[in-house]
């Protein structure tokens, strides 16, 4: 699916969407997206499945919805001083033959990808 | 004495007292592993040759007295989640499954330089993701106390390894619980530093808000050692945090006269065993004859610590586990037609299903439309969860409780409802959330032989408490006080 279709099709999704209650449900539609987003394939079986994994996660994650928390503001990291930073400065040599160790597929010092364009 | 029943330290003590060669302690290992491995498989990989290589220079360096550390000549298993230089680590995933870093984790590296052995890599839920080790791409790990039982998990491999004295200590890693559960299903003591507290270089990311290293031991003082060892901030963990005091042996006090034990009453209510319940309150007792003060509180938002824990938790894995692409390392398809294709078919053959529900869930929560309704509203309530623990600790040192609502289930129980494996999580996870630490210490046995553990939890930074709490509960039982 390119681009502009996973948009429509994001699109009708969120119009459909209902606010979180108890007992949601998947559509197919959603579980295409999600799909796209997790960049996952599934078969017919296994997209039965995760919907209905999906909606029973949902709506037990829905009990958070009992608290009030509009005056409470959304906690990232737990320590109120965060992010320790070295000096901008290189401290690492050329590491690419290590880096590419690992690579499924590899040429003349570059990872090899799959043809993106024509 | 048979060697393996010594502890890390006692070990190590002996080595370097020349009464025991690393190559004894290695070799007993092997030989215990050997017997062992087939009905427990704690262990993915074995580094049979890199282990006596490494056994000859630490005892070189032993005896040249370059060596002197406490834990000097230790053989010991690391989590399969960690780097590990020229060492497979795949984190018991399919997709890792050819991955041979090219350098080692942060906690490695102490650990090495503090002079350990390191025999192989445990076997765990696949990224760490599971509470029974059963979704590991590479088989199921079954528990030394019973086989016909899970070691629990995520650190099932590493609780499993020290419970079979398959090596004398174990990293872990614990996201919501995966040190402390599995410590507390095989019987060993897992300790959960504060967040920051280790550097988490080269730790496979899962939950990176989450994710800290830790030890499982056979002791407190072996907890206490090992965090001394790996414990410090780190350049290449920008969330590491300074720490002034990182000896953590001096907390080996035994002393709780005076300390203010707190059992938060949610702790304890509906599905809770009954025989787990009346070993935690034992324990709670013990403190309260050694002249702790413990008493009941209310403490607040228990119930949403889960679904809190599963929004924010998924929605990390989602992101982190993008870098999974078929490209750089790992796993790829055979056959593909383009990029994208490429990339969704690695991913749905190289992922387990517990992953794939994992990703998906939180690829749902941080989309357009839901970010604020769930991820967002899951971030508020985590900061709920963090002040109710605040108000916690102004009125009490350390908060007692039970690690897991029952012992070890047996195999194949769990997976088939994950919800329900979810659930079990509901004493460990708020203490991840809320980033403190938290101990599991052996507290007895159900009436099937299966070890019971004890939870502490201490507020940030304040692991001193915790661990002295800990030894002195654990010196009492080995007195048989309890």
């Amino acid at each position: 699916m390119d681009n502009a279709s996973c948009r429509v099709l994001w699109e009708a999704i969120c119009d459909n969407r209902k606010e979180p209650t108890m007992a949601n449900v998947i559509s197919d539609e959603t579980i295409e997206y999600v799909g796209i987003l997790a960049k996952l394939e599934l078969d017919d079986a296994q997209k039965e499945q995760a919907k209905k994994d999906l909606a029973e996660m949902l709506d037990y994650i829905d009990e958070l919805s009992e608290l009030d928390t509009s005056a409470v503001e959304p906690m990232s990291h737990v320590h109120p001083t965060c992010n320790f930073f070295r000096e901008d400065v290189v401290t690492n040599g050329d590491d690419r033959e290590n880096i590419l160790k690992n690579a499924p597929e590899e040429k003349e010092g570059a990872f090899v990808v799959p043809k993106t364009f024509d | 004495m048979d060697l393996l029943k010594y502890s890390a330290k006692e070990l190590s003590d002996k080595i370097k007292a020349g009464e025991v060669t690393v190559k004894e302690a290695v070799d007993a290992c092997f030989a215990n592993i050997d017997a062992k491995e087939e009905s427990v498989h704690a262990y993915i990989t074995i580094c049979r040759e890199e282990a006596y290589k490494k056994a000859e220079e630490v005892q070189k360096k032993i005896d040249a007295g370059e060596l002197t550390g406490p834990f000097a000549g230790v053989p010991v298993a690391i989590k399969d989640n960690m780097c590990t230089e020229g060492i497979l680590t795949t984190c018991a995933s399919k997709i890792l499954g050819n991955f041979v870093p090219t350098y080692s984790s942060e906690a490695v590296k102490k650990l090495e330089e503090a002079g350990v052995v390191v025999l192989g890599k445990t076997n765990m839920d696949e990224f760490a993701m599971g509470s029974t080790t059963e979704t590991s791409a590479f088989g199921v790990t079954r528990n030394p106390r019973n086989t016909e039982h899970v070691p629990g998990g995520s650190s099932g491999g590493s609780a499993a390894a020290v419970a079979a004295e398959e090596c004398f200590m174990a990293l872990g890693s614990d996201t919501g619980g995966s040190i402390r559960q599995p410590a507390s299903y095989c019987g060993v003591v897992g300790i959960k530093p504060t967040y920051g507290t280790v550097s988490r270089y080269g730790l496979v990311a899962y939950g990176s808000s989450l994710d800290q290293i830790g030890p499982l031991c056979k002791t407190v003082e072996d907890a206490a050692i090992t965090l001394s060892i790996i414990s410090g901030q780190d350049q290449k963990d920008s969330t590491s945090i300074p720490r002034n005091d990182l000896d953590f042996t001096k907390a080996l006090v035994e002393d709780v006269a005076g300390m203010k034990i707190g059992i938060p009453k949610a702790y304890f209510g509906e599905g809770l065993d009954a025989e787990v319940k009346d070993a935690v309150l034992a324990a709670a007792e013990a403190l309260k004859a050694k002249g702790a003060i413990v008493e009941e509180f209310d403490l607040d938002y228990v119930k949403y610590a889960i679904p809190a824990y599963y929004t924010i938790a998924d929605a990390e894995a989602s992101s982190n586990l993008e870098r999974f692409d078929g490209i750089k390392y790992g796993y790829r398809t055979e056959e593909f037609q383009g990029l994208h294709n490429m990339y969704k078919k690695t991913r749905s053959e190289g992922f387990g299903p517990e992953v794939k529900r994992r990703i998906m869930l939180g690829s749902f929560v941080l989309s357009s439309g839901y970010y604020d309704a769930y991820y967002l509203k899951a971030l508020r309530v985590k900061a709920l969860i963090k002040q109710a623990f605040d108000k916690a600790f102004e009125k009490y040192d350390v908060i007692l409780g039970p690690v897991a609502p029952t012992t070890a289930p047996k195999l194949g129980e769990s997976l088939s409802d994950p919800m329900k494996m979810y659930l079990g999580d509901i004493y460990t996870i708020a203490v991840n959330l809320a980033g403190l630490p938290g101990i599991s210490v052996p507290c007895g046995t159900d009436s099937k032989g299966m070890p019971i553990g004890l939870q502490l939890i201490a507020d940030c930074f304040n692991e001193n408490v915790l661990l002295q709490t800990a030894y002195t509960y654990e010196q009492m039982t080995k007195k048989g006080g309890n």
